[in-house]
């Protein structure tokens, strides 16, 4: 019955001891600033991490990182790509966090993100619309049968939970997979450009505006794909914020996500909540899948996510589920996707993506946990 | 230090057990230990008391590893001792009952007893084990098969159960908050002879409790705490008195009468009609189950727990559903209805469960206390939350009950139990219901909170409102109820008057022999 005390030691030795012991305890109250300090101490040890693995392939990290950093943000032409990639980022994390709210884990954004873009495509491809349908009512249709089939998309596995109490987390990822499948079968057949995988490309009323559209009177505009995507991103994470932390609906999704009985004492429909919830957050990821098909795209084919769905969640996560700071980290992201696009070899970023993932959950043992390292 | 204290030792040459001096613990915005001495002979049961939030928790809390005090000495058979973690308390021979179980539901009791330990170390002589577990229990009269499940067990097993891991870690004193709270007076009983035969083995033992005569009857020496201070340090039990430590708790004196009016019942309000219901486990828990209450009338519910009490009232408001009968409320049956038919009727629940039921932890406390009444004005204005109300509302909540804590923004698991509980009186009170249904409604009180409680019921009643009166204080039941219903196996034992019930009869009632009126539908 002795050993209490986890002993840093492996072998438990009698002769020699290790001078420290250290032990992991549950903590009992989280300070206000410690969450963000985790999700940056996290990013800086992933980039240690990833440091060391690049200097023992053979690399000069400093010399890498210094280039991603370039890569990404080192001049405007390169910020603008970085923005590009990061405007569906903000929008599909903050359809993650939204849903993690409720502890409802959706890891469907991809899917939803998928069937946004198909919806959106469809009003111009179908055609719902004719294609010289003026700008002013074409995009705004795109954007509602986007955001409608990223609801739907994410309304059957919350239909299927509310009811049934299927796993969110494995339909949601199932549908996926269809989701892609279901856009390939219209790239390939009925969509598909004289035979090519991809649809045609969309008329000129169909994009989204880009900043150099408007060249013409700013001339420093000239080259700058940034689209108003970026805006949706934005609008969406004040309406996310108010939708959290001031409305009664934000009230009852965290009461839910605290403490289910207690919702359920206080007479909140859990199941309805569920379905709701799931709609507007595959509803956002849905709007993200829209604004890449309107904003840089410009037709329907089988690539048009960069793991956009999945990084969504990183980000959701790092991001501590606030929707400002959801915003910041897809700027980082973006970066990180923009910079694997211009470097060589480009799997650097993935590997640093793979490693931020891997240290934000282990920085949430910390939230939970202190750990205490004492001299013997 | 009185020598005068009928102790195993009163040599002063002996250490003590334990010894705190000038703890200090501060946390955001309350001192919840302000110089706190306090200390443990060996072989003795020393009472802690104090009013809801006086800093007794904590101190034990510090005492068990939990916490790190932010001044003070704490010195073990005086050697000083520094703990970083529960761990180190243990190996100190300090071991800590909570009052939230920690105890894994799925696995056994021997498993449960072993968890965490790093001996053995790869394979699980279990039966052996389950010797040294049974040895346990016969040294200390605690009686638990080490083969059944922890799901399959009681509240006081359970219980017995975390006894019996702090002693397999070799614990020489225990330290128990409010052990009694969830316990039948029969389990009562078994815990005071656990206590004495340990005491009798040269353990000691640290007894938080608000049941003034069960402190006086288990204890040696109490120990008061009031507002994070000592109030009153180690006097001998046998030379206190019931009113003198209530007003050493509360600072004032307390009456422990409660004087009820007599009110004219009115209309029926509630009226349960030949229910059925299961329990968790699918076993009948409700059979054929009826009651009545009228507007202006407190019933009474006696039963052991576990007789289907629980469920009455959650089949009442809507948490679980019933396989046969009506629930009618004002005249609608609403069986079977979610949650909310029974809120839009102004039913308030007090229920027994406060922390997985009746609060959400990780909300505020002004979060807390809009439940429910977050769907309607002025708490929200259609979509919006009405943020200014809320904290307005809160705050004045927090001065009509007394919640005591920092501030109307501090997550509500931070909050003492007792002020947990008043939070959730005000908030179910505060509503105007027009039925109440109460389920240990002081249940972790302090005298003066339960007082209160105890007054602001028979307000509501006074004001027309119907109470259903769930509680095993059988004191409680007699003071508030003006009819008493006896409950044995889910179902109805008979009606008495409050006039003609007495404690026997409500005793009879509750081991199943039915008296006075049968039920009536
Ligand atoms: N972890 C914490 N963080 C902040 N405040 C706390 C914490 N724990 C306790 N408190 C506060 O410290 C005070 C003392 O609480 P404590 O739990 O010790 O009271 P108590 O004497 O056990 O009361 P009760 O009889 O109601 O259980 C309370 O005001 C409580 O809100
Ligand atoms: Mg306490």
């Amino acid at each position: 019955m002795t050993g209490q005390e986890m002993s840093a030691n492996p072998v438990g030795g009698q002769g020699w001891q290790f001078p420290f012991s250290i032990s992991i305890e549950p903590r009992l109250t989280v300070p206000k600033w410690l969450p963000a300090l985790i999700s940056v101490g996290s990013l800086g040890v992933a980039f240690v991490i990833g440091g060391i693995v690049l200097a023992v392939a053979g690399g000069n990290p400093l010399a890498i990182y210094a280039h991603l950093i370039r890569a990404a943000f080192g001049d405007i032409g390169v910020f603008n790509d970085t923005l590009v990639k990061a405007s569906p980022l903000m929008l599909v994390g903050l359809a993650c966090a939204l849903a993690f709210r409720m502890k409802l884990w959706n890891i469907g954004a991809e899917g939803q993100f998928f069937l946004g873009a198909w919806g959106a495509s469809a009003v111009v491809l179908a055609p719902i619309l004719p294609r010289d349908t003026p700008a002013i009512l074409m995009i705004p249709t795109m954007m509602l049968a986007g955001v409608a089939c990223g609801a739907l998309w994410g309304l059957i596995p919350g239909f299927l939970k509310a009811k049934f109490n299927v796993n969110e987390i494995i339909t949601t990822l199932m549908m996926n997979y269809i989701a892609v499948s279901w856009v390939l079968f219209w790239v390939f057949g009925e969509w598909s450009e004289s035979g090519f995988q991809m649809s045609p490309m969309f008329p000129r009323n169909a994009w989204l505006p880009r900043l150099t559209d408007y060249a013409a009177q700013i001339p420093q505009f000239a080259g700058l794909t940034l689209h108003a995507g970026i805006l949706f991103g934005l609008i969406v994470s004040v309406v996310v914020w108010f939708i959290t932390s001031r409305s009664r609906w934000g009230y009852e999704i965290r009461l839910i996500g605290d403490n289910k009985e207690a919702a359920r004492y206080a007479g909140v429909d859990i199941a309805r909540n569920t379905m709701l919830l799931m709609m507007v957050s595959g509803g956002i990821a849905g709007l993200a899948g829209m604004a890449e098909i309107a904003g840089v795209v410009h037709r329907l084919q089988g690539a048009i996510s960069n793991n956009y769905g999945f990084t969504g969640i990183i980000i959701a996560w790092l991001a501590k589920l606030n929707p400002f700071a959801v915003i910041l980290v897809s700027v980082l992201f973006g970066g990180l996707i923009q910079a694997g696009r211009e470097i060589q070899p480009s799997g650097v970023p993935r590997m640093l993506q793979g490693i931020i993932l891997f240290c934000v959950i282990a920085g949430d043992v910390l939230l939970r946990y202190r750990i205490q390292i004492t001299r013997r | 230090m009185s020598a005068s204290a009928p102790l195993p030792d009163s040599a002063s040459s002996i250490p003590y057990a334990v010894e705190m001096r000038g703890i200090v613990k501060r946390f955001p915005g309350v001192l919840a230990n302000d110089h706190v001495d306090f200390d443990l002979r060996p072989g003795e049961v020393h009472a802690l008391l104090g009013e809801n939030g006086a800093g007794k928790s904590t101190l034990m809390n510090i005492l068990s590893g939990l916490y790190r005090p932010d001044a003070g000495l704490i010195r073990v058979n005086g050697r000083p001792v520094h703990f970083n973690s529960p761990r180190d308390a243990i190996a100190a021979g300090l071991g800590m009952v909570h009052q939230h179980f920690m105890l894994v539901p799925t696995q056994t009791v021997t498993e449960n007893i072993i968890l965490g330990l790093s001996e053995p170390r790869f394979f699980l002589p279990l039966d052996q084990l389950d010797q040294r577990v049974l040895a346990l229990q016969e040294q200390y009269g605690l009686r638990v098969d080490p083969k059944a499940r922890i799901w399959q067990l009681s509240v006081g097993e359970q219980q017995r159960v975390e006894i019996l891991k702090m002693l397999y870690r070799g614990a020489n004193v225990l330290i128990m908050d409010e052990p009694t709270a969830v316990l039948t007076p029969q389990e009562v009983e078994e815990l005071f002879h656990t206590l004495r035969a340990m005491v009798a083995r040269g353990h000691s033992v640290i007894f938080i409790s608000h049941k003034l005569d069960e402190v006086l009857k288990i204890s040696n020496r109490i120990t008061v705490l009031r507002q994070g201070r000592v109030a009153a340090s180690g006097i001998p039990a046998h030379e206190a008195t019931k009113a003198q430590l209530a007003q050493l708790m509360v600072g004032r004196e307390v009456v422990f009468t409660v004087r009820k009016k007599p009110v004219q019942p009115g209309e029926v309000v509630l009226s349960v009609e030949d229910v059925c219901a299961e329990n968790d486990r699918g076993l009948p828990a409700l059979r054929h189950f009826s009651i009545q209450v009228r507007a202006g009338e407190i019933v009474g519910i006696a039963g052991v727990a576990g007789n289907g009490q629980s469920e009455l009232a959650q089949v009442i408001t809507g948490l679980r559903r019933c396989s046969c009968g009506r629930v009618v409320i004002a005249g609608e049956d609403i069986a079977n209805r979610p949650p909310r038919a029974a809120i839009e009727r102004h039913v308030a629940h007090i229920p027994e469960d406060r922390h997985g039921v009746g609060s959400s932890p990780g909300l505020s406390l002004a979060e807390n206390l809009i439940m429910k009444s977050h769907r309607r004005p002025p708490i929200s204005n259609g979509w919006v939350l009405n943020l200014p109300m809320i904290r307005r509302q809160a705050a004045q909540l927090k001065d009509e009950y007394n919640i005591i804590a920092p501030s109307v923004e501090v997550q509500a698991r931070l909050l003492s139990g007792g002020n947990l509980q008043k939070a959730i009186l005000a908030r179910e009170i505060s509503a105007g219901p027009r039925l109440i249904i109460a389920v240990q409604p002081t249940r972790g009180l302090d005298v003066g909170a339960i007082e209160t409680v105890q007054n602001l019921l028979l307000k509501e009643r006074e004001h027309g409102a119907a109470i259903l009166l769930i509680s095993e204080e059988l004191e409680e039941l007699l003071t508030l109820s003006d009819r008493i219903v006896g409950m044995y196996e889910g179902r109805h034992m008979g009606e008495l008057n409050a006039e003609e019930a007495t404690l026997a009869a409500i005793g009879l009632m509750m081991a199943g022999t039915p008296q006075g009126k049968p039920a009536t539908r």
